[in-house]
């Protein structure tokens, strides 16, 4: 056994570590831009455009022409070459966006639209508020899933608590991954954000059952042993899989990564973290809060198993 | 002591019977799906079969791309009404009805219109689309057509003027102007309101084409009734204009030589586009209420077709590393995962031209991510396995019992998938967030297909490989990767 229930002050400090960014990340976001988080116009509403020309173009001429047709906030920058341009301002009108390519196409000569975003603010606020309430139906369906999956067991709701519990460090693993990257590269939330930490929920429940399963079975088992030595067992034994599963994951989400173009990156790159992460919470948090809590030490300083060893022992014998 | 034996002789041969049928009918399966995911034009009885009482038959040459794929718009029309005033749920249907009759008009090949929960919007997706602001520009002007008496004074074509219907339009246009989000247009008589004496109604057809001179100019044919107003009023004015004018803007005032009945011509300065703009507009008739654009995104189509060169790669590469990893570990059982594994994806591909499933970008990276993660059910059942093998079971009953074992825990697992899948679903479909969508529904599919090969597939092949060859491989147990 290697005791990985028993070092649960470790994973929880890695955990911390992990997550204390994110969490200053985020009131520095709050107290910056107002929001906690760097939102993109999927959110905020705006205008994203990305244009191609002739010749390569400096992002700060560009950024000049908005600026003189009135739109102060706007910031553009070279994306994929330097004939490419990608500008963000806030959100306009078919008949503005004709000014504009007149006046970019007189500066610039032929524009060449490669993509074109523009949402009302209103759509953007519906949008924030859907989001929050995706995540929110997503953790209570799969909570009263697993509670139900696992009815047969003594604390059900402890299993799917354990299992939420995880999943909420997941999430706050992204969001420090963003903040990171926000800082560095702009990175913002969009829309695909979302689809990825949903879909790191639904995959890192998904280890997480594999585990609980595992001591589910092992219970029945080996009915004479600690809740934690089952635990213990039940992880050693899940191990393999956990890490090949994340293996064959992680190589097409690479390939993806690597291979795949721009607009995917950043749904690429939030989507390994978080699957990362959604191993390493199911193995190392969900498990040991949930030994913990069905040994009562969840709060104490008890060292947790050993009376319970005690006492296994005395009626295996 | 629990004793492990092999079942008798008549129950081993029925088991491996049944195995059979399976395999077979997978194997049948798989050739029919591989046929149907092929590039070629299928013969006209299958997509008829396949068709499902569509009205119209599916066709299975290629698969359906998303915007973001082949390039288009998609625009999110909302009802613009003034604050305090109600939406009728009839005047959305009409306002559909409107938006989809012009896009049809202007001979965009699948598009499509739909109105989005919430009542007061409307999607629309443009696919291909050369000239998407122009296009959008048609389809939400609001289309009011109204003829009016020029009152003594000379009107001309771009004029802004104030009509019966839109008494303050010069007004709105200048604050407009000075806001900057429109031209400047002349605006002569910003204070005088025009009689207007008929309206679009009396329009049964409006057509752009082409005089002797190559000039552009728009046709047009009037009702019954139209065609009696029509004639009453230009017989009355002969050597006055006809202004008309369309959501406040002079058309054309040309000066009526003699009485119409039927029909006419409204010649004016137009290009191609704003000829066959107009004419569409003119042709079903105005919008009930006006609409905005609150969303609106367009993917050229280079950046599209690059995406989808690009993500074919990454596919590709990804989805060998997983077959080599899984050969590399899993030995012999691991080729049959592989086979299994390629099983998968054909099946997933034939499920996107049948259904259809419209790949978006998110889609397409949704569908390798799942061919990741299918591996992963074959792998929980394999580490069961070789438990079994580990503990000292024959081969027959580790492998039955690794399924058996190894079935709670994928089923569990892939169901709180699901239920993110939904939960994306439910969430793209409000916003008409297709590249979400996508992505929800290439997720949910996969997992599901998933369960599926897993049970069927991968298990029969190693029933059946097994019934042929198993005692032999228990003496080689490198090539079961133990």
């Amino acid at each position: 056994m290697f005791n990985y229930v028993e070092r649960r002050r470790l994973w929880f400090t890695i955990s911390a570590i992990a997550i204390l960014p994110g969490i200053i990340f985020m009131i520095y976001s709050l107290a910056t831009n107002g929001t906690i988080l760097p939102l993109s116009i999927d959110y905020t509403g705006g205008t994203l455009w990305e244009m191609r020309f002739q010749q390569p173009v400096a992002p700060t001429d560009v950024r000049q022409i908005f600026v003189d047709n009135g739109y102060a906030d706007t910031v553009a920058f070279n994306v994929e070459n330097d004939q490419t341009v990608q500008v963000k301002f806030k959100n306009i009108d078919i008949s503005e966006k004709t000014v504009l390519i007149d006046a970019l196409e007189a500066k610039f000569g032929p524009l060449e639209e490669r993509s074109y975003r523009s949402i009302g603010p209103s759509i953007g606020s519906e949008v924030s508020r859907a989001a929050l309430l995706a995540v929110i139906m997503a953790s209570a369906l799969i909570l009263l899933y697993i509670a139900w999956a696992f009815r047969q067991v003594s604390h059900p709701f402890r299993y799917g608590t354990s299992a939420v519990i995880a999943l909420v460090h997941d999430v706050l693993v992204t969001v420090t991954f963003i903040g990171i990257m926000n800082l560095v590269a702009g990175w913002e939330i969009d829309a695909l954000f979302l689809t990825a930490i949903l879909t790191v929920i639904g995959f890192s429940v998904n280890d997480t059952i594999v585990v609980f399963d595992r001591i589910r079975e092992n219970l029945k088992r080996h009915r004479g042993e600690s809740f934690a030595m089952v635990a213990d067992r039940s992880l050693v034994e899940t191990f393999q899989r956990s890490v090949a599963t994340q293996i064959t994951a992680l190589l097409v989400l690479v390939a993806i990564l690597v291979l795949g173009g721009a607009s995917l990156r950043q749904f690429m790159a939030t989507m390994i973290v978080g699957l990362v992460s959604g191993t390493y919470s199911s193995l190392f948090n969900a498990t040991p809060i949930l030994v913990a809590w069905e040994e009562g030490s969840l709060f104490s300083r008890k060292k947790s198993g050993s009376s319970d060893v005690a006492k296994g022992k005395a009626v295996a014998a | 002591m629990m004793h492990e034996w092999e079942p008798s002789g008549s129950k081993n041969y029925r088991m491996r019977n049944n195995n059979t049928l399976v395999l077979v009918g997978i194997v049948i399966l798989f050739l029919i799906s591989l046929y149907i995911v092929l590039p070629i034009q299928h013969p006209a009885w299958m997509e008829g079969a396949l068709s499902f009482g569509r009205e119209t038959p599916i066709d299975l040459t290629e698969l359906k791309l998303g915007l973001d794929l082949q390039g288009g718009t998609q625009v999110l029309l909302q009802a613009d009404v003034p604050e305090g005033q109600e939406l009728d749920s009839g005047t959305m249907d009409t306002a559909k009805l409107i938006v989809e009759n012009r896009v049809n008009g202007m001979g965009v090949s699948e598009a499509v219109v739909q109105k989005v929960q919430g009542e007061d919007r409307i999607i629309v997706e443009l696919p291909g689309v050369n000239n998407p602001d122009q296009a959008v520009e048609t389809l939400r002007s609001t289309g009011q057509l109204e003829f009016v008496e020029p009152a003594g004074v000379q009107l001309a074509q771009g004029m802004i003027v104030n009509t019966t219907n839109n008494p303050n339009k010069v007004e709105e246009f200048q604050k407009g102007v000075e806001e900057g989000t429109l031209e400047p247009a002349p605006t002569p008589y910003p204070d005088q309101v025009f009689e207007t004496v008929m309206t679009g109604d009396i329009l049964r057809n409006a057509l752009a084409n082409q005089d002797q001179y190559g000039q552009w100019q728009i046709g047009f044919e009037l009702t019954n009734d139209g065609s009696d107003q029509f004639y009453n009023y230009t017989r009355d004015h002969i050597g006055d204009q006809l202004v008309i004018v369309l959501d406040g803007r002079v058309l054309s005032a040309p000066r009526i030589n003699g009485a119409i009945r039927d029909n006419g011509v409204i010649t004016g300065s137009f290009t191609k586009d704003e000829a066959e703009s107009l004419a569409v507009q003119m042709r079903y008739g105005a919008l009930p209420v006006p609409l905005k654009v609150v969303d609106i995104s367009t993917i050229g189509a280079s950046l599209g077709h690059d995406s989808v060169q690009r993500s074919l790669r990454a596919g590709i590469i990804g989805m060998i590393g997983v077959l080599l990893f899984m050969l590399a570990i899993y030995r012999l059982p691991g080729l049959l995962a592989d086979i299994a594994l390629v099983f998968y994806i054909v099946f997933n591909l034939a499920i996107y031209k049948l259904l259809p499933v419209t790949l978006t970008l998110p889609g397409i990276a949704g569908f390798i991510l799942t061919v990741g993660m299918a591996v992963d059910a074959k792998i929980l059942i394999f580490e069961r396995m070789k438990e079994e093998l580990r503990v000292g079971r024959s081969i027959r009953l580790a492998v039955e019992a690794g399924f058996s074992r190894a079935w709670p825990a994928i089923r569990d697992g892939n169901l709180s998938t699901l239920i993110s899948a939904a939960v994306l679903w439910w969430f793209g479909g409000i916003f008409g967030a297709s590249a979400v969508k996508g992505f929800a529904i290439t997720l949910g599919i996969g997992v599901l297909l998933s369960m599926f090969t897993a049970v069927f597939a991968t298990r029969t092949f190693m029933r059946a490989f097994l019934s042929t060859s198993g005692q032999k491989l228990l003496e080689k147990r490198e090539l079961l990767g133990l």
